[in-house]
């Protein structure tokens, strides 16, 4: 009997975690062998989407496949977004309870062009270890929460990114009475002590880089970026690795003394941010994509959240193309026409989104300029 | 005779509502398994434990078995497991002590003492234990000065933000042939032990309670003799000297295993005080008034007599803490300590085998709380009431 109710614990103990695993996609649950066929469908209409969708005057939503985690969002009338919650600029619930900073903004973008309203996001604060898990498991929507692309990302955990929205890399900050000199190598650095935090790119990179250098090093590993620059700030490590940007920000918003610190010019790695959507509804990546890249094209044409009302009587058919007042295109995704118009006038352009939350951190767009200003943001044509 | 209708016969409803019963769990059980999987199979991701033998290319600070990025993700994960035992087992030796002076002490009848022990077990039982992490780590242990103006006690011990030092014993060249000396004095305290048996048996009186500092002091003496026999000794004292910017040599308690070790014995400690209190205040007053009355001395009373009985109440809830300190231990990721969950954790993020990575976790702990309790039980069958 005892053995029976043993196995009956470790049984319920199992289920507990399956559920917690599984159990947050309502919709799929039910019915597997539907799903199945669906992405079976997918290749079938993309292979031939396109004349299809030239041809046919009704855009049946039914026509892009995959879509019923959009159908999902819009039956339920928000979008859930999986940000950062701790990082000024990028993802800060501050202490007016109100959600700020460049990723945010992206999800307010995302939420005015399926519900022209910017306000209909649901934002859930994620670690970097759960973040990828809470996509997996349907816990959010969208991750917008500076998240390195990488291969291994997109190949093993079964993500779709996005559009880079913010092209980084990753840099280490030292104090200064250990390394003052910028140009410093990491030879410098010899038998120092390394504050990272967990689950991150950085991680791995750290590793490489000191192991190509041959250069002994201990890292300190954190759960939570706060953690380590807290840790860093009382002197446990001799230097902290993050990506350039999260140093910057968070070394002004956390150090006491930020002129104390050095960030080295050294660059350790390709540190390419862009949300991610879980793979298997290519309806709501494009939905993802288009958005930004929409962004970045009102940006390139000089549309602006003040101004965009005036340019819908524009006559250029590429402006006209865009904000929806001519063609089908928003509806070709399975979106209102005027998708990019409302993303625009509720939330901004890129540039803005970037100057206002980024540009007051000291951070130049650099490589994140549009490509007319020598920078990487480029975005394919609307036509 | 009557035979009872089926759906009467108590036994066979017994039975069916137990088939039920194991149905239904079943049920669950195959449909939650369904669920995972699908989901995994719609996002192309397949359930397997290859990716164990892939290199983890990430380095973890502090590992008691060697590890370097290049090993496997399998290799990753042990050496977080093994970095848990060493918590957990220093953390169950420090605590028991820390659990059985505080529990005594609460029952003295020194008013200051007793008063601190309750002051004690208040304060600690009552916080979360994530947050006397926290405190202990932000708030103390990197709140010591830097390496250069250590604080340096006898020993000599350094405290520092970068971790404790202290001296260490460093096996020379010429231990191994010494290790029979070690035998030798491992053998003397079984041989001691054996003694007094049976002298115990012989006389059936107990033996003086200094009369046990043999115990310690045969060993002592035969090492000390070795060390003179041995013409280089085999063992050198280590100590920590300030080179450059750290301190070499010795042993180092990095910061984050001091806080660890130390958070998780003040609070399990205090629990285990309260189980302690309770155990002796179980055995009735009278059992030590008999005892006095027999001529034993109160020391002599509660060593044999009530803390016997105290045992036997004591061990199976002290069993629990043993296995909730092992489980708290999982709270070192707050504080940057290397542990099982905190580097299986990583390990399921870099590869996406989530469900893998915990099944992996729970049978480790699991399997480490079993054990626990294996060891427990058999020790508490020793100490229990021999009914006749």
């Amino acid at each position: 009997m005892r053995k029976i109710t043993t196995l009956i614990g470790v049984l319920a103990l199992a289920s507990m975690l399956l559920a917690a695993c599984g159990g947050a996609v309502p919709t799929v649950s039910g019915e597997p062998i539907t799903v199945k066929e669906t992405v079976l469908v997918t290749v079938e209409v993309t292979a031939e989407g396109g004349a299809v969708a030239e041809t046919t005057p009704v855009p049946p939503p039914v026509a892009v496949a995959g879509g019923e985690r959009l159908q999902t969002i819009m039956d339920r009338g928000n979008l859930i977004c999986g940000v950062h919650g701790t990082f000024q600029g990028f993802g800060f619930l501050d202490t007016a309870g109100a959600w700020t900073g460049f990723d945010v903004e992206f999800c307010r973008a995302w939420a005015a062009a399926l519900f022209n309203d910017a306000d209909a996001v649901e934002f859930r604060a994620l670690s970097a270890q759960d973040r990828f898990t809470a996509l997996q498991s349907g816990e959010v929507d969208v991750l917008s929460r500076n998240s390195t692309w990488s291969f291994t990302r997109d190949g093993e955990l079964g993500l779709t990114f996005g559009p880079v929205t913010f092209y980084d890399g990753q840099a280490i900050m030292v104090r200064k009475d250990v390394v003052s000199d910028a140009t410093a190598g990491l030879d410098a650095l010899e038998g120092a002590q390394v504050c990272v935090q967990s689950g991150t790119t950085t991680e791995l990179n750290l590793a490489d880089q000191f192991r190509a250098a041959g250069v002994n090093y201990e890292p300190v590993v954190f759960e939570d970026q706060s953690a380590a620059f807290q840790a860093y700030e009382e002197g446990r490590c001799d230097a902290i690795t993050s990506d350039r940007s999260q140093l910057a920000t968070q070394g002004q918003a956390v150090l006491s003394n930020y002129d104390d610190h050095v960030i080295l010019d050294l660059v350790m790695s390709k540190e390419p941010l862009a949300p991610a959507v879980a793979q298997g509804d290519d309806k709501l990546a494009d939905m993802v994509h288009w958005v930004v890249y929409g962004m970045i094209q009102a940006e390139e044409l000089g549309i602006t959240s003040e101004n965009v009302d005036d340019f819908l009587t524009s006559e250029d058919p590429v402006i006209r193309r865009l904000l929806g007042v001519e063609g089908e295109l928003g509806s070709k995704i399975g979106l209102s026409n005027d998708f990019i118009y409302r993303a625009i006038k509720l939330v901004g352009n890129y540039g803005e989104v970037y100057d206002r939350n980024l540009t007051p951190y000291g951070l130049a767009r650099g490589q994140n300029d549009l490509w007319t200003n020598g920078g990487l943001m480029y975005a394919p044509p609307f036509r | 005779m009557q035979i009872t209708a089926f759906w009467r016969n108590v036994r066979f409803l017994q039975a069916l509502g137990q088939v039920a019963f194991v149905l239904i769990i079943a049920l669950a059980a195959g449909f939650l398994y369904a669920n995972v999987s699908t989901n995994l199979t719609r996002q192309g991701l397949t359930v397997g434990y290859d990716f164990l033998n892939n290199p983890a290319s990430f380095d973890i600070g502090e590992a008691n078995i060697p590890y370097q990025a290049s090993d496997s993700y399998g290799r990753a994960i042990l050496v977080g497991l093994v970095n848990t035992l060493v918590v957990s087992i220093l953390g169950i030796i420090f605590t028991t002590i820390v659990g059985v002076i505080a529990g005594i002490a609460r029952l003295s009848s020194n008013w200051l003492i007793s008063r601190f022990a309750i002051a004690y077990v208040g304060v600690i039982r009552n916080t979360p234990l994530i947050i006397q992490l926290m405190f202990w780590y932000f708030g103390i242990i990197l709140q010591l000065p830097a390496v250069k103006e250590a604080v340096a006690l006898p020993g000599p011990i350094y405290l520092t933000r970068r971790g404790v030092y202290m001296p260490w014993f460093e096996a020379q060249p010429t231990f191994d042939s010494w290790r029979i000396y070690i035998w030798v004095a491992l053998a003397s305290i079984v041989l001691i032990w054996l003694i007094f048996r049976w002298n115990y048996n012989r006389s059936s009186l107990p033996i003086p309670l200094w009369w046990n500092l043999a115990y310690l002091l045969a060993p002592v003496l035969i090492l000390w003799i070795g060390m003179i026999l041995q013409p280089q000794p085999p063992l050198l004292e280590n100590i920590p000297v300030l080179t450059g910017l750290n301190f070499k040599g010795g042993l180092r308690l990095t910061p984050e295993f001091a806080a660890l070790l130390f958070g998780l014995v003040v609070y399990t400690g205090a629990f285990i005080a309260e189980i302690v209190r309770a155990g002796i205040q179980a055995i009735s007053r009278g059992q030590l008034e008999a005892a006095r009355s027999l001529g034993l001395s109160t020391a002599q009373a509660l060593r044999l007599i009530v803390f016997p009985q105290a045992l036997r109440v004591i061990i199976p809830p002290m069993t629990s803490q043993y296995l909730n300190l092992a489980k708290n231990s999982s709270l070192a990721i707050a504080i940057g300590y290397p542990d099982l969950f905190s580097i299986a954790g990583t390990v399921a993020n870099q590869t996406g085998a989530v469900v893998e990575v915990i099944l992996i976790m729970m049978l480790s702990y699991l399997s480490m709380s079993l054990f626990t309790s294996l060891l427990m039980n058999i020790y508490n069958s020793r100490v229990r009431l021999v009914e006749r």
